[in-house]
């Protein structure tokens, strides 16, 4: 039996100091032949909220080195993040910095 | 221009389709459902199956669908170790699920907005809050398209000077065609 995801419900507690603070997780995007370069930057832009430029500096990163870490913080933050990446179709993944 | 989407100066954007234009974007969004498939309980009696369903934890088969549900750790064509594996595994049984079901609706939602046209060509205002689910939409049809093409970089098999004859032709047509499309929407709403 499974219970719910963990992902799903997350209350944002502030204040309270993280429990792995100097271990931190990132998300990273990888370049891939389909995705739209105006869209990669786009996707930037609406979920993480990155100025115009940063977003279009990490798809040029993405684009150029063929990936770029467009986020950090907690395992279950990058997890979320990566989850949305996917959302979007672009192809992510999260690992230990 | 028909087949792109225009700004409509207020958020919104809109695009004209004509018979054909419609019928092959509904066409294809229905066989993206197919792809993805029921969700979980859809084809069972039981009301309680979806609530207790968990996700697949190995990647799908098929190479279009392992590209819209890739693996959440490891790095792409490299091997994974054991504990990568285990965490990608995890992963998609609590995600996957939930990522399919999102990527449904976004191609039932163009389907039904298409099925508004009557079954005629028309223009389609997409109004601002539905432009994500258009995008992810198109996207998700040109990830797959752009997998079966198998389409690289720098265009290596020449997809995009390819004879009249050759049976991938069409298939690169519409993948260029969504590509204009997506493009267009982009610009539309960014603009």
């Amino acid at each position: 039996m499974s219970v719910a995801p963990v992902e799903i419900e997350r209350p944002e507690v502030e204040g309270l100091p993280s429990l792995e603070p100097d271990t931190p997780w990132v998300t990273i995007v990888h370049n891939d032949p389909v995705n739209l370069m105006s869209y990669v930057q786009y996707v930037f832009q609406a979920y993480f909220g990155y100025p115009k430029e940063k977003a279009r500096q990490l798809m040029m990163e993405v684009h150029g080195k063929g990936r770029a870490v467009v986020s950090s913080g907690s395992r279950e933050e990058m997890e979320r993040d990566v989850q949305a990446m996917h959302g979007y179709g672009l192809w992510a993944t999260l690992q230990h910095d | 221009m028909a087949g792109l989407f225009e700004t409509t100066g207020d958020g919104s954007a809109a695009i004209a389709l004509d018979e054909v234009e419609a019928s092959i974007l509904r066409s294809l969004e229905v066989q993206m459902l197919e792809l993805i498939g029921p969700g979980p309980g859809e084809d069972s009696d039981d009301p309680l199956a979806a609530l207790f369903a968990e996700g697949p934890t190995a990647p799908p088969a098929d190479p279009a669908l392992h590209r819209l549900f890739p693996d959440a750790y490891g790095a792409p064509g490299e091997p994974a170790d054991l504990e990568t594996t285990a965490a990608a595994s995890e992963f998609r049984r609590y995600t996957e699920l939930d990522l399919r079901a999102r990527k449904r609706e976004d191609a039932l939602h163009v389907v039904r907005a298409i099925d508004g046209l009557g079954g005629q060509g028309g223009e389609l205002k997409v109004e601002a809050a539905d432009c994500p689910r258009w995008l992810g939409a198109v996207n998700d049809l040109r990830l797959t398209l752009g997998s079966r093409l198998e389409v690289t970089e720098d265009d290596d098999e020449g997809l995009y000077s390819l004879p009249d004859e050759d049976e991938r032709k069409p298939m690169v047509m519409l993948y260029l065609w969504l590509g204009a499309m997506q493009e267009s929407l982009l610009e539309a709403i960014t603009s």
